[in-house]
């Protein structure tokens, strides 16, 4: 980190000092690897995503690619994950299907935080009317029942990948605005944020240097954890027709498919579950560990 | 109290219309004409014409709404799209349903998650804790349609123990109807379950380390005793005022579980109505679940007031 | 904690096997039903209950045979615009009201003349009705129009209590009152509707059910698990896939076919709005090509198990209205090539085609796409909500649209609205003089034979045209649990419960 040539402020001491610097992280990260289930968390993680990234050069057939001799087959040694109901290889639609489930977790979040920390920074540092307004807003949108506000959205922008992902983003957006004005609000009252503002620094700097470094941390643990919703949330859309179109694999339109054949090929619907399980709990896994390590009270 | 009861109340006003606003803003801005649906067959350029009309839809959007709200305060949520129901007779039918099935989800969810917490708490660190956390972390990541999918093929299709769809009313078969509602209620409970199980044991943790558990430790009380009495006692406050919230939440909850098992509940009422473009009873649902949301916090605030002794006196 | 509870659950799984009802039979269908009102209900399911709770003025034989219902006797005059129909006696409606020729004139009446009524279109040709007797009554037409006859044999003949259609007005649906083998008794919306026997039916001797509820569960699968658990007696459109499994796999399950009346297939938007300006709207080669691309038995196999009807026509191979002249086309991938060159797209062509998001209309798409693309024919899927998908198609905002119909008894039902130029859902924008002439003309004829040469020639011009390629027909697939005697399945898909019991 570059030195900064601001001595009077408050953190520019600790900016300087190398050692007061590097500490926390360093406690931070010994935590985190510490947390087995963390670990696992992460293990989990980085494998799906290593399975998105891999899916092109992976050497499995094209997850479109369609063969009416093998119509739902049982797992062998040429499918082994059987085939789907057109014939195309399970396996490869689950390792491509990754994509799509990655994508909406991740996409969706960043739209939520993109969006709910500003507006939550807004009501928690002006208060007054904005405060009223956001958290008015805030608390209806948090009363109406998550999955049907994505539906409704994904219905209005119309079905498809990235409008589930605009949708579940949306909806998602409350729980930032929420989680952020509290931090701000707790933030803000402390007694360096009060002497900041006492000797006149520009509230975009006070925002910059005090508030948002605080609230980084909690808004980095709700976002792991709100990627294993999205995730699901994704697939509750594809499974309701409402998500990726096909004939683009993801997991949840495979299971709504999946479902009519029940009876037939029960392993199509049983290793896109299995795979969305495993995902969302990695995410899980990771945000509770994230959670325990960058909590301060807890040692 | 009633004051304090009073003014949540008020403040909750805003938010009820906030919610109103939205969802009728949101539903009309849906692509889609229902009335081109309700006509079928029949495209009778009057017949359409006269439908709009009937159902208000040619209005401007605010003075729609205004319609609504006025008639809503009367008690009318109008009448559905599809069926010519009123919409206050199909949510009197369904809601029933639903909070049966919640409750059910509720219960189940209370048995298993607070024993739980309170093993995994007791002992912390051991494979017990380890294993009890890994399990309910596993109950939050499943996805429910997938579970319900997974259930219906083995304990329906493969081993036909129980019915994979259906309702019987509890007044009229009650031994039918919770079993009927077995699998949904599993279902919807896992979630619940988890994160019952979850709070629990962070909650009853914090008071294990409090002074006056020590305090009861050092007067060589039971650790059975101490860990009920003392401990659960003071570790219930948040686990209810927990449960309330989760209460309302449940009805979101409800949405594909109920899709899966066929349940005529709330949760299938309402994505029916979005797809069939059927706004009264769309609207009529978000109203009431959001009204019962507010209520169920409300209802969580005061027992948390009443549980808090130290509270209580205000 | 856990042994308590085992006594409990055992007691719950074994009240399974106490549920056998005597005789009430209990129908699954495929969805819920909308408005129990002959003149403003518009969904198939919302037929199958009529067809106990709703008797017509005619009815059908399984050979698509029109035969008396609530009509003894009819005739047309000899140019075909007057319809003069004779009335049983002895017939009331389930209020007590005796049915008579001046119920029948209030019923035609309420049809055309309620403001919410569908049925405005299919009675169109009515101009006046004059009740000749206590039971003869004549319908006088406008033009010739034998279809008004097939008309009376569905939801525009059932005839309801005309004093509680007139108290009732539009809300007849919450509580109809008609005059079929069944009476309301109950309906709780997405659950259940109960009707149970009429006592005074007419036809009393045949019906040995004492209730009926239908229930809609639309998952197929849970259907027919249901179905297997004993919970269901009969049910609605069980899926093709499973077809071989239910009857290979014991537990006393039938099943009976019948091929629909109706089609699906891919309607192409050739003139309406702006969007029908597009090479796939101009040119007639490209859609021949695409239909020469598409095979007809690979889709069935594939996403049918072969147990549906592969078609190019409106009517399936099976109806006597069918054009052997232009059997189902092999699938040809070198002639659609050679046949996108002449027209001009030797490196292929692109095709958007919407389609209605649900899993069986995706899965047919997915395996034309995979077809179409061997013939150099790129296949975008566009899936939507089916409301969203209705309007657009109404308005011409579409290339390709994967639609059906649910079919009609008479053949006028499912070509004329759709392919003449002033059709009421042609919305393809297709308009041909000829195609015209011959369709209006088939309506004023009597004889069949001489009907089918009118069709055929318009088949003839159609299947250069192509405005609708046809892909499938569907075969109505009714499960039936052991112990259910006496059910015929029928090519309109209803449930005639007449001659149903269950066996002790």
């Amino acid at each position: 980190m570059p030195q900064a040539a601001t001595p009077t402020t408050i953190d520019a001491e600790s900016a300087n000092d190398p050692v007061l610097d590097r500490k926390p992280e360093n406690r931070v990260w010994k935590k985190f690897r510490g947390h087995r289930s963390a670990m696992l968390g992460g293990i989990l993680v980085t494998f799906f995503v290593a399975m998105a990234l891999l899916a092109p050069v992976l050497p499995i057939p094209d997850p479109a690619a369609t063969d009416w001799a093998a119509v739902r087959q049982a797992p062998s040694s040429t499918h082994l994950l059987g085939t789907d109901e057109i014939g195309r290889d399970v396996l490869s639609r689950m390792v491509w299907g990754a994509q799509a489930s990655l994508l909406a977790g991740v996409v969706s979040v960043v739209i939520a935080v993109l969006m709910g920390v500003p507006l939550g920074i807004a009501a928690g540092y002006f208060g007054g009317w904005t405060d009223a307004v956001i958290s008015r807003c805030t608390e209806a949108l948090l009363a109406a029942p998550f999955l049907i506000l994505a539906i409704a959205l994904a219905a209005f922008l119309g079905p498809s990948l990235t409008n589930a992902m605009i949708a579940i983003g949306i909806s998602a957006t409350p729980l930032f605005v929420r989680l952020t004005r509290g931090q701000v609000l707790s933030v803000a009252a402390e007694d360096y944020v009060d002497s900041a503002r006492v000797i006149g620094l520009p509230t975009r700097k006070i925002l910059a240097r005090y508030i948002l470094p605080n609230i980084l941390p909690p808004v980095l643990v709700q976002a792991t954890l709100t990627i294993a919703t999205a995730i699901i949330a994704e697939a509750s859309l594809s499974f309701l027709g409402l998500g990726q179109q096909p004939p683009a694999p993801s997991w949840g339109s495979m299971l709504n498919t999946a479902k009519n054949f029940l009876n037939q090929a029960p392993w199509m619907a049983l290793w896109p579950g299995v795979a969305i399980f495993l995902v969302v709990l990695g995410f899980n896994l990771l945000g509770d560990g994230l959670r325990d390590a960058l909590d301060p009270r807890e040692q | 109290m009633l004051s304090f009861i009073l003014r949540r109340l008020l403040i909750a006003i805003p938010t009820i219309l906030l919610i109103s606003v939205f969802v009728f803003t949101l539903q009309k801005l849906l692509p889609g004409d229902p009335i081109l649906a309700m006509a079928g067959e029949e495209r009778d350029p009057a017949t359409i014409e006269f439908l709009r009309e009937k159902y208000r839809l040619n209005d401007p959007i605010p003075v729609q709404y205004v319609t609504w709200v006025g008639n809503a305060l009367t008690g009318d949520l109008g009448i559905s799209l599809r069926t010519n129901q009123p919409v206050l007779e199909l949510i009197g039918q369904k809601l029933p349903v639903t909070i049966q099935l919640a409750t059910m989800a509720m219960i189940f969810a209370l048995v298993i998650g607070i024993p739980a917490g309170i093993l995994s708490a007791i002992r912390k660190g051991t494979l017990t804790d380890y294993v009890a956390n890994v399990v309910a972390l596993s109950g939050l990541s499943i996805p429910n349609f997938w579970l319900g999918i997974m259930l219906i093929l083995l304990v329906s299709v493969k081993w036909q123990l129980l019915p994979a769809s259906g309702y019987v009313p509890f007044g009229e078969d009650p031994l039918r109807s919770i079993q009927v509602m077995l699998m949904p209620a599993f279902v919807l409970g896992t979630a619940l379950a988890a994160t019952l199980m979850r709070h629990t044991r962070s909650a009853m943790l914090s008071v294990l380390t409090s002074d006056y558990v020590r305090t009861a430790r050092a007067k060589g009380l039971s650790e059975r005793r101490v860990i009920l009495r003392h401990a659960f006692r003071n570790a219930l406050t948040p686990i209810v005022t927990l449960s309330a919230l989760l209460f309302g939440e449940l009805i979101a909850g409800a949405v594909l579980t109920e899709q899966i098992f066929t349940v005529p509940g709330f949760g299938k009422l309402i994505v029916d109505a979005v797809f069939t473009r059927d706004y009264a009873v769309v609207q009529g649902i978000v109203l009431v679940t959001a009204v019962g949301f507010i209520i169920m916090n409300l209802l969580a605030d005061v027992a948390y007031v009443l549980l808090n002794p130290r509270l209580r006196g205000q | 904690m856990t042994l308590s509870r085992l006594p409990l659950a055992a007691a719950l799984l074994g009240a399974t096997a106490l549920g056998a009802q005597a005789q009430d039979l209990r129908i699954g269908l495929a969805s819920d039903a909308d408005v129990l009102d002959p003149d403003q209900s518009r969904t198939f399911v919302g037929r199958i209950v009529y067809a106990s709770l709703c008797d017509k003025l005619v009815d059908i034989t399984p050979e698509l045979e029109i035969v008396p219902q609530l009509a003894t006797d009819w005739s047309f005059n000899d140019d075909n615009t007057a319809l003069t129909l004779t009335l049983r006696e002895g017939v009331t409606f389930h209020d007590g009201t005796p049915f008579d020729a001046e119920a029948v004139a209030r019923n035609i009446e309420r049809s055309q003349t309620l403001e919410e009524s569908r049925r405005k279109s299919e009675l169109s040709s009515i101009e006046n009705v004059e009740v000749l007797g206590d039971h003869q009554i004549r319908l006088d037409l406008g033009q010739p129009d034998v279809t008004v006859l097939a008309q009376l044999a569905d939801r525009a003949g059932m005839m309801i209590s005309p004093d509680a259609a007139d108290e009732a007005g539009a809300d007849f649906g919450s509580n109809p009152v008609c005059s079929g083998p069944f009476s309301f008794a109950e309906r709780v919306a997405q659950d259940r509707i109960v009707l149970e026997a009429f006592d005074d039916y007419w036809n009393a001797d045949e019906i040995h059910l004492d209730s009926v509820t239908y229930l809609p569960i639309p998952d197929t699968t849970v259907r027919l698990a249901n179905l297997q658990s004993g919970d269901l007696d009969i049910i609605d459109r069980l899926g093709a896939t499973d077809l071989a499994q239910v009857q290979g796999g014991g537990g006393g399950i039938t099943v009976e076919e019948a091929v629909s009346l109706g089609y699906q297939g891919i309607t192409f938007n050739v003139d309406n709005g702006e969007r029908g300006d597009n090479p796939w709207g101009n040119d007639a080669r490209l859609r021949r090509a695409l239909s020469l691309a598409v095979g007809r038995g690979i889709i069935n196999d594939v996403v049918f198990n072969g147990v549906y009807r592969g078609g190019n026509q409106p009517f399936p191979p099976t109806s006597p209205w069918y054009d052997e002249d232009f059997p189902v086309p092999e699938r040809d991938v070198e002639a659609a090539r050679a046949l996108l060159e002449e027209a001009g797209y030797p490196d292929g062509i692109d095709l958007e085609v919407q389609v209605p998001n649900r899993p069986e209309n995706l899965q047919v798409m997915q395996v034309v796409q995979s077809m179409a693309s061997e013939a150099g024919i790129r296949v975008s899927i566009t899936s939507k909500e089916f409301a969203s998908m209705l309007q657009d198609q109404s308005a011409g905002a579409f290339t390709g649209s994967q639609v059906g119909w649910s079919g009609r008894i008479d053949p006028d039902g499912n070509i004329h609205q759709f392919l003449t130029t002033e059709g009421g859902i042609n919305d393809s924008g297709y308009s041909n003089e000829e195609v015209d002439r011959l369709l209006n003309e088939a309506r004023t004829v009597s004889d069949d034979a001489e009907r089918k040469e009118l069709y055929d020639e318009a088949r003839a011009i159609l299947n250069e045209d192509l405005p609708i390629m046809y892909l499938y027909h569907q075969t109505w697939l009714t499960g039936l649990a052991e112990g259910v005697e006496g059910f015929t399945a029928y090519p309109d898909g209803m449930m005639r419960l007449e001659g149903v019991r269950l066996a002790e």
